[in-house]
């Protein structure tokens, strides 16, 4: 029997992002930024929005793949798809399953996309405002445990406590990433820069671990990539990012309600990092390339220790901000901002950087640009994550 | 003055229309804590489910059991993300460990100062806030040091 992979089968052959604004600052609708961030991803792939024959996205996305479809008058919608979970669990799991409708022969050309106004409708980092809660909120709302940042502080505060890592390593990641938002005319932080002293005096969102700085923006955009055949790839107008491994889902139970997940201080990528790895015929020692999503820093710092990137004791030692930095970091990482101080474009924005990383066009380019790796959504349940190649690592 | 925990107004807990929480819900206005037991194997199981993730017998049951267990994690939310909590200040949320139960956690506040240090594996007990005027009546459950 034939081996079953994603491995080399596919390419990302074009990005597309929209201007990206504080939430609620977007002047167009999340509709019309979704065409505009697909339309741009088509131009830079240099092809017709008319050959797009298939939408993957998550994180429940309001623009509908029918209407998409429609608006951009597609000949032939072949594949949709809708990446179960909130948050950004699912971005790296939107472009492998775009790649899996693409590598089977179910679709040609898939884009997966992310559209986001959050002025529009809700934002995530507040509270419901409903007068009563059933199911699992029910035993942790009235508790005043209602946000991202409180419903996962607990899961950060026993992986701290458990491996002794010190608030210090945080303030790294996050140090990181505003970094290197200064370079990048996209961010929405550029020209708000970081030190230690600002972070230390930054007020508690969650105390014993998030400051204000190791929680992400809340933002309006949308962004998208195109997923094509990897041998049509070579013919489109830049260097292809080849999709080289897709892993996505979570532990035994990570779901459990009322906090019962048996391993309790993980961001969920225990069990799909290695699986990741195989696929790819890699290791982390390879990847050069190292972006991941932060909802939170300590969410962060789970990811790197779950997908081998940093070895939890050595976690201090290891997490300060010259490893981190691009060009000469050890490990650069979200090299583009993120997140926390490029976009909260839901993740899809260090899927975007690493293709540019591994093109050669990043602002803040990385030596070793071959291999990428791209974690989604800690601590949400599914999480999914991505190992992009250049034509190097075939 | 309030001799709730946390300031009124924060959204209440209900069962959900499949009922499936009501035993639970129930309990707390009799200073009784429940939670699943499951007779095909015997396990303890939190939160409510329909069936045994171990053995998958359908024949859930609810059992009273002791309130008492360890801290297993903790958090003080400072930024408040409800309006009923501006202004409030911070607070503590434990997560506690059962372990005559089948290490199964359950979530609530943590009562006493909220500036107080928190220790991970430290022993508390359950008390019973009792919401009497609220529409419809409701009890939290929520954990003391001893």
């Amino acid at each position: 029997m034939a081996e079953r992979t994603l491995r080399g089968k596919t390419a990302i052959a074009g990005i597309g992002e929209t201007t990206y604004y504080k939430h609620g600052q977007s002047p167009d609708s999340e509709f019309k930024l979704a065409l505009q961030a697909i339309v741009r991803a088509c131009e830079d792939a240099g092809i017709s929005p008319h050959d797009i024959d298939g939408f993957a996205s998550y994180g429940n996305d309001r623009s509908e793949a029918g209407r998409l479809a429609a608006a951009l008058g597609i000949k032939e919608l072949k594949f949709s798809n809708m990446f179960w979970g909130g948050g950004g669990g699912g971005v790296c799991g939107a472009v492998g399953n775009a790649s899996a409708a693409v590598a089977t022969g179910m679709a040609d050309c898939v884009v997966a996309f992310r559209s986001l106004a959050q002025g529009q409708y809700a934002r995530y980092g507040r509270g419901t405002g409903a007068p009563l809660v059933a199911g699992d909120d029910s035993f942790i709302i009235p508790y005043g445990v209602m946000s991202p940042a409180q419903r996962f502080a607990m899961k950060v505060t026993r992986f701290m406590h458990n491996h002794g890592i010190e608030q210090e390593a945080l303030r790294a990641i996050s140090i990181a990433c505003y970094h290197h938002a200064q370079t990048n005319p996209a961010a929405v932080m550029r020209g708000r820069t970081l030190d230690e002293a600002k972070y230390d005096a930054s007020r508690w969102i969650v105390e014993p671990f998030f400051h204000l700085y190791d929680c992400c923006q809340e933002n309006d955009g949308a962004a998208a990539v195109i997923v094509v055949p990897a041998d049509r790839a070579k013919d489109t107008k830049h260097k292809p990012s080849y999709v080289l491994a897709c892993g996505q889902g979570s532990d035994h139970r990570s779901a459990a309600p009322v906090h019962n997940m048996p391993n309790y201080q993980s961001s969920h990528f225990g069990k799909l990092a290695p699986r990741l790895y195989d696929m790819a015929k890699l290791s982390p020692a390879d990847m050069g390339i190292v972006q991941c999503y932060e909802n939170f820093t300590g969410g962060v710092l789970m990811s790197l220790v779950e997908h081998g990137l940093v070895k939890a004791e050595e976690a201090n030692e290891f997490l300060v901000p010259e490893n981190l930095l691009a060009p000469s970091g050890k490990m650069p990482l979200n090299t583009s901002g993120g997140n926390l101080a490029e976009c909260y474009m839901h993740g899809l924005e260090l899927v975007i950087e690493s293709v540019r990383q591994i093109r050669g066009t990043a602002i803040n380019q990385v030596p070793r640009n071959d291999a990428a790796i791209i974690m989604g959504g800690p601590m949400v349940t599914p999480v999914s994550s991505l190992i992009l190649g250049s034509e190097a690592t075939l | 003055m309030s001799t709730y925990y946390l300031p009124e107004g924060l959204p209440q807990p209900s069962s959900a229309p499949d009922g499936l929480s009501e035993p639970y819900w129930q309990g707390t206005r009799q200073n009784k804590l429940m939670i699943q037991k499951c007779r095909g194997c015997q396990s303890w199981q939190w939160g409510p489910e329909w069936i045994c993730h171990r053995c998958h017998s359908f024949d859930v049951v609810w059992e009273e059991i002791q309130g008492k267990g360890r801290i297993y994690s903790y958090e003080k939310p400072h930024h408040p993300v409800h309006s009923a909590l501006a202004g409030h200040g911070p607070y503590i949320a434990v997560l506690v460990e059962l372990p005559e139960y089948g290490n199964v956690r359950m979530l609530g506040n943590l009562l006493g100062d909220p500036k107080q240090a928190v220790p991970i594996g430290g022993t508390v007990e359950a008390v019973f806030e009792h919401h009497d005027t609220a529409t419809p009546p409701f009890t939290l459950v929520h954990w003391k040091l001893v």
